[in-house]
């Protein structure tokens, strides 16, 4: 179960980066979670074999890290772990779509390949801009744009709780996992039916916890709404901020910037 | 609402499963009273506080707050008298740091901003706690939970505190400020507890809960030197109050800590 406590950790590690005070962090939390919306929707609205359009994306994500001082190691740390899912999602793709697209020295590519390249070319570029998101503006400044750009009050609500709760549960599911080791001395134990029941006994747990979480949310005065007094103020930097990306991710979607350049330095080389 | 009492009359509680959690129960609280509700687990004494602000709707009987009924009605206007301190603090701080919880309960009551900040620092300043404004909940010890936990009630200005088991799980000394933070509160204050020695030290009277019924109401020195009422509750006197283990005497002048406030 270690692997929850280094799960937790790497959480605690995002939201301490998100503590810093850069410029980058300075900036309103919607005009971040704006960018960076479009910058996604741009992202996967390229085509299944677009790889090398794709490139130039990159330096969005590493702008906003190298501002925000975010360690770049920390970040792919962090994709490396969750790449399976992505790994896995195409990966029958070179199996499937075995036409030749291109030829490189002597090598021949099939578009399942390419295909596969630009699946995961995505995964990187989004997952990672989403983790630099967080390590530069903090989860609850993520809940709070969205808060204030008329997301829903019940999405708002469950993020800002799932934040809150999940080292709460963390802690509770490493418990459990000590005391079945404790007591299986190095075996796994009566297999796996002890894990179905551990599951839910955290969740029975869950929901006795979330019972008495929200009779003090009563006894405060809930009423289905959180209220925050933090406020947020939309500058000039901001807006420079939101549109000047903006227009260069539009740009990068609509302009194939590599052939462009690949262009213009094989022109000159005439 | 002038006076900050508590009238229970005849209080049954059977939770939906059945189980009968409260039976009979009936006391007076009268206004500033510090009162300590004792017993064995599952003596019901949870189960009676969660009626002091409505959290449970009694089966047979009533509670009165300051002269009012705790019916649906009243609820908003009892759960602002009537501040809540939970058993478990992470129960009771959601919210992403701590100056937002404790401001949590003051914007539900509809105050603005600026005097929700002064109401904040206040509270938080009271248990000493204003370090803590800008971290979140799960990055505190278990002695700063527990206090921020207190501010978040006292910034709701309420006019009684009830705590469920304030000093479980604190280091002596954390618990020793609590002691002396509850001690400095001109509440009236209902205290469910098994540390019976902070109940002797804070509290003028007990009650005495044993299998959902009341079996005893009287003050300190009484209940604490009971043995028999004690052994029959699941209870022992308070380590103040028995026998010094290497000496073999009573401190005379500690046997009655009610008594020297």
């Amino acid at each position: 179960m270690s692997a929850i406590a280094t799960g937790l950790s790497t959480l605690d590690r995002l939201d301490r980066l998100a503590q810093q005070d850069t410029a980058i962090h300075r900036l309103d939390p919607r005009a971040k979670v704006l960018t960076t919306l479009v910058f996604i929707v741009c992202v996967v609205s390229f085509g299944k074999y677009d790889v090398i359009q794709l490139l130039p994306f990159v330096v969005y994500p590493v702008v906003l890290a190298a501002g925000g001082r975010v360690p770049l190691g920390f970040v792919a740390r962090i994709l490396l772990v969750v790449s399976p899912f992505a790994l896995f999602v195409g990966v029958f793709n070179p199996f499937l779509d075995r036409q030749v697209v291109a030829e490189i020295g002597g090598l021949q590519i099939s578009g399942g390949w390419v295909s596969y390249a630009s699946i995961i070319l995505r995964f990187l570029l989004t997952a990672g801009v989403a983790l630099v998101l967080t390590a530069t503006t903090s989860f609850i400044g993520i809940c709070l744009a969205l808060e204030k750009l008329r997301v829903p009050d019940v999405l708002v609500t469950q993020l800002l709780l799932l934040f809150r709760y999940i080292f709460v549960l963390g802690d509770e599911a490493q418990r459990l996992g000590q005391a079945r080791r404790l007591r299986s001395f190095g075996h796994r134990g009566m297999g796996l039916r002890p894990y179905g029941l551990m599951l839910g006994q955290l969740l029975l747990r869950s929901f006795a916890r979330a019972q008495r979480v929200y009779e003090a949310m009563l006894c405060r005065g809930f009423d289905g709404r959180i209220r925050m007094a933090r406020t947020l103020h939309f500058g000039r930097a901001d807006l420079l901020f939101t549109l000047g990306w903006t227009a260069l991710f539009v740009a990068f979607r609509l302009v194939d910037v590599p052939l462009l350049l690949g262009r213009l330095t094989t022109g000159m080389g005439q | 609402m002038s006076h900050h009492t508590i009238s229970v009359v005849d209080l049954g509680f059977v939770y939906p499963d059945g189980t009968r959690a409260l039976e009979n129960v009936s006391f007076e609280v009268g206004h500033g009273e510090a009162i300590a509700v004792v017993g064995a687990n599952g003596a019901g004494k949870s189960t009676l506080l969660m009626h002091l602000n409505g959290l449970l709707s009694p089966t047979q009987g009533t509670v009165h707050i300051g002269g009012l009924p705790v019916i649906k009605s009243t609820l908003p206007e009892i759960r602002r008298t009537v501040g809540m301190i939970f058993q478990d603090s992470d129960d009771q701080l959601f919210m992403p740091t701590v100056a937002e919880d404790v401001g949590f309960g003051p914007l539900n009551l509809g105050l603005p901003p600026e005097d929700v900040a002064a109401r904040v620092d206040e509270a938080l300043g009271r248990v000493g706690a204003a370090h803590l404004k800008e971290r979140p909940p799960y990055r505190l010890s278990g002695g700063e939970k527990r206090a921020v936990a207190i501010a978040t009630v006292l910034a709701m200005e309420p006019n009684m505190l009830v705590m469920d088991e304030p000093s479980s799980g604190l280091d002596p000394q954390a618990r020793r400020r609590l002691i002396g933070l509850l001690a400095s509160f001109e509440h009236t204050r209902i205290i469910a507890t098994h540390d019976l020695d902070m109940a002797a030290e804070l509290c003028e009277r007990v009650l005495v809960m044993s299998g959902g019924r009341l079996v005893a109401d009287a003050s300190v020195r009484d209940v604490f030197t009971d043995d028999e009422l004690l052994a029959a509750s699941g209870l022992e006197r308070p380590l103040g109050m028995q026998a010094c283990p290497v000496c073999g005497g009573t401190e005379a002048g500690r046997a009655g800590p009610a008594g020297d406030r």
